[in-house]
């Protein structure tokens, strides 16, 4: 139990650092790779509450292809470094506004349930409990079965954002020679040759 | 959920010893090699790399792409592992629901294909 | 099995629409881009025959585990959204064709946007209601941003996108609190909590605060508008005209539905926030289209102020409100799709203009496109007897049956205001000396669409009964 305490500490601290590092490091590279850091103990904490799966999805996606993302993102722009940082104090109060506010219904959710109108254990009874199976699992027998139309939808929300990503970015290049394996095997023997009477002393 | 836990604690280990080895190591080379640096030590050796650059480059656009249809079949690929673990619980329409799924996606594997977007060139 | 074939059956339309999306995607990608003429009018067709599913036979009920339902007014409204897509599928091909940006792929991308439309209109739980609009926006986003040469096309994409994704982000969270509350993300579970003596918990009003929200962006209510003017001016025309149509009546019929559904029992809390975007989107709609120059922006404008005449209907909570709220929505549509097709045929040496001074001495150059435009705006405007006339009168009885005398009042002072604005395009067509001609328009499927739009205009301006009916029996699916 101290073990699971101290994990819990070290990794929400380390979280909480790296998420700050995100927001004022100079260089947008760094910022990714803090968030990479950030996403990787997120992850853990989530484990500690038992939830493997989303601690999973979190590794795989958001490390795995999102963080990656971003980065090309980053540096594909050209962005000022300097130019970047212009606009922080101004839209500084905005966004500790917003911080707060959510923070402030975080606040209220664990008031409501710290009140006693409403409380944990009352919330948790609608799931499967976290002991008795694990979460994967438990999502697993849901999802394909209970929730078939919203996993469809999903795969249809897929397809849009394939198509919606080639729609977008795909540029045919004019004038690359590629490889069309059916075309080259089916050249004939005429198209590819052809037999030319040379006169003597004349050339072709 | 101790169980759960306990089951991760190989990886906690490994974390604090991979954690520990790379303190030791560099503290290691920090205290007991001879520091005396100059210009010339640092500066790369012939055709090296400079070692101290900005880490960004630019980056062609299409690299982009091939991010975002990986993060697509990625996404895919996250739905995938419920189902595999819970296959024996959810029956014949589990395994037909996420042929459908697949199905779908496949449609729109056959579109990336044709329109050329998984070429180099 | 807990999606059996009945579930197949309710779904019926929706299912031949994404199967036949998806086939024609494979077509279009085999064939190349030779085939865009043949997509485009057979996803056209795809979307009428969708329609025609949905009444031949109708049915009605649950399905996918409560997830979907389809009643009288989903059917209404699917319908509205299903012809105004396929009606903006075909406006566009004149358009993209001189702006080198006629692909299939957008046919298809609009009938999946469509397919997430009839979707969130049969939302019967909050995630069935998300991942609709996901599939909606998502797909809208990609059609903002089509015309991708364009610096004003792609920055419409990315800012709808921007924006848009806030918006979810806030139904999310709203989502989110309301299930935490009330232990449930189906409709029915959150009426039931809510009916039981729960409606005082603050974090209940906090979620429905937040999905209002999300859901006043979707249909550009004040104070979530901002997006539109910017969108709808920088994003290509024909997408604009989809754009004024389609998915405001989706996020339309969704708001009512959510409203008049789970949060029946709220009434009384989210009436004041209904109000108060309606009123100010009025008022907005009229004021700040005074000063137009660029028609697709005073269009933008327009269908803000419009909105807020539909959220009166919605704050009055009533069976006579919804049916109001039915009725002007289809006359909108008309209005709206007639005036794009205007806009769509306004070329002058081939090129495309778009400001109202480009209008000038329209009607002696071409007299019949300024009468189609003539009774467009005087419609829109409200004048007695056109259709756009009876659409506010439903809205303002309803209205005033439900008490609400002040916001009734402010509206139809709105609307005199907002009179300027429609009777000054009327003005220079008429009045001003005229600018360079425009162009004959060639005959083609824009000169049909404001033919058939001033026509059903001045049906439903003479005989408004039967939409009246329609309208009646939609609204009566939502009160059974």
């Amino acid at each position: 139990m101290i073990l699971q305490a101290l994990a819990f500490y070290v990794f929400a601290a380390i979280t909480v650092a790296s998420a700050a590092m995100v927001v004022t490091s100079r260089n947008p590279v760094y910022s990714v790779l803090f968030l990479i850091l950030a996403f990787f103990n997120a992850a853990a904490l989530f484990l500690l509450i038992g939830a493997e799966f989303i601690a999973m999805i979190l590794v795989i996606v958001y490390v795995g292809a999102v963080a990656v993302l971003f980065l090309f993102v980053v540096m594909m722009l050209d962005i000022n470094l300097t130019e970047l940082r212009e606009g922080f104090l101004e839209y500084f109060p905005v966004g500790a506004l917003i911080g707060a506010v959510l923070f402030a219904e975080l606040l209220l959710g664990v008031g409501i349930i710290g009140s006693g109108s409403t409380t944990v254990a009352a919330l948790n009874a609608h799931g499967p409990h976290v002991a008795a199976i694990d979460n994967t699992r438990a999502i697993g027998r849901v999802l394909y079965t209970q929730y078939f139309y919203l996993f469809q939808v999903a795969g249809l929300v897929l397809l849009v954002a394939m198509i919606g990503a080639i729609v977008l970015t795909l540029r045919s290049r004019p004038g690359v020679r590629r490889q069309r394996a059916g075309e080259q095997i089916n050249r004939t023997k005429e198209q590819a040759i052809s037999v030319v009477k040379v006169p003597t002393r004349g050339g072709v | 959920m101790e169980a759960l836990l306990r089951e991760y604690l190989p990886i906690l280990i490994f974390l604090g010893l991979a954690f520990g080895l790379v303190c030791a190591m560099l503290g290691g080379s920090y205290l007991i090699a001879r520091q005396n640096p100059n210009s010339e030590k640092l500066s790369p050796f012939e055709c090296g790399f400079a070692p101290f650059d900005d880490a960004r480059g630019q980056f062609d656009v299409r690299f982009y792409l091939v991010a975002i249809l990986f993060i697509i079949f990625d996404l895919e690929v996250a739905f995938l592992f419920p189902w595999a673990v819970a296959l024996g619980d959810i029956g014949l329409f589990g395994f037909w629901s996420m042929m459908l799924f697949l199905g779908v996606l496949t449609v729109g594997f056959i579109y990336e294909w044709r329109k050329g977007a998984l070429e180099w060139e | 099995m807990i999606v059996g074939l009945e579930n197949w059956a309710l779904a019926r339309p929706e299912l031949f629409l994404a199967a036949a999306t998806a086939l024609l995607l494979i077509y279009g990608v085999v064939r190349g881009e030779i085939a865009t003429a043949f997509v485009s009018v057979a996803t056209a067709v795809a979307l009428l025959v969708t329609a025609a599913l949905l009444f031949l036979p109708y049915r009605e009920g649950t399905a996918f585990a409560s997830l979907f339902i389809a009643d009288r007014l989903t059917a209404t409204m699917k319908a509205l959204v299903l012809v105004g897509s396929a009606v903006a599928i075909l406006m566009s091909r004149a358009y993209f064709e001189q702006a080198k940006a006629w692909r299939f792929e957008y046919p298809l991308v609009v009938a999946l946007a469509t397919l997430g439309m009839m979707l969130m209109i049969s939302a019967n739980d909050l995630m069935a209601l998300y991942v609709g609009l996901e599939l909606q926006s998502l797909a809208l986003y990609v059609i903002a941003a089509f015309q991708r040469d364009s610096v004003r096309s792609t920055e419409a994409g990315v800012k709808y996108f921007v924006l848009g994704s806030v918006a979810s982000g806030m139904l999310l969270f709203g989502s989110s609190l309301i299930y935490g509350f009330c232990g449930g993300t189906a409709f029915v579970q959150i009426s039931g909590a809510l009916a039981d003596g729960r409606s005082a918990e603050i974090g209940v009003i906090i979620g429905l605060v937040f999905v209002v929200a999300g859901l006043a962006f979707k249909v550009s209510a004040v104070p979530f508008h901002m997006w539109t003017p910017d969108v709808y001016e920088g994003a290509p025309t024909p997408v604009t005209a989809l754009f004024a149509v389609a998915p405001k009546i989706a996020a339309m019929s969704l708001l009512v539905s959510v409203l008049m559904g789970p949060f029946k029992p709220l009434f009384a809390q989210w009436q004041q926030i209904i109000v108060v975007a309606s009123v100010f989107s009025m008022a907005l709609g009229a004021f700040a289209a005074l000063r137009q120059q660029n028609i697709k922006r005073l269009m933008a404008y327009s269908s803000i102020g419009n909105v807020g005449y539909v959220l009166l209907g919605v704050a009055s909570g009533t069976e006579k409100g919804i049916q109001a709220v039915v009725f002007y929505l289809a006359i909108y549509m008309v209005m709206t799709l007639g005036v794009f097709a205007t806009i769509l045929m306004m070329k002058r040496r081939n090129i495309m203009v778009e400001e109202v001074s480009d209008l000038a001495g329209l009607a002696r150059s071409q007299p019949m496109m300024a009468f189609g435009m003539l009774i467009f705006m005087f419609s829109l405007a409200g004048i007695p007897p056109l259709a756009g006339f009876w659409g506010k009168l439903y809205i303002f009885m309803a209205a005033v049956e439900a008490k609400l005398f002040v916001p009734a009042g402010l509206g139809v002072l709105a609307s005199v205001v907002a009179s300027y604005y429609y009777l000054r395009i009327v003005k220079v067509m008429y009045f001003d000396e005229p600018a360079e001609a425009i162009d004959r328009p060639s005959f083609g499927v824009n000169r049909v669409v404001a033919l058939v739009a001033a026509f059903l205009i001045a049906i439903f301006s003479l005989v408004p009964q039967p939409l009246s009916l329609i309208a009646e029996a939609a609204a009566k699916g939502l009160f059974q």
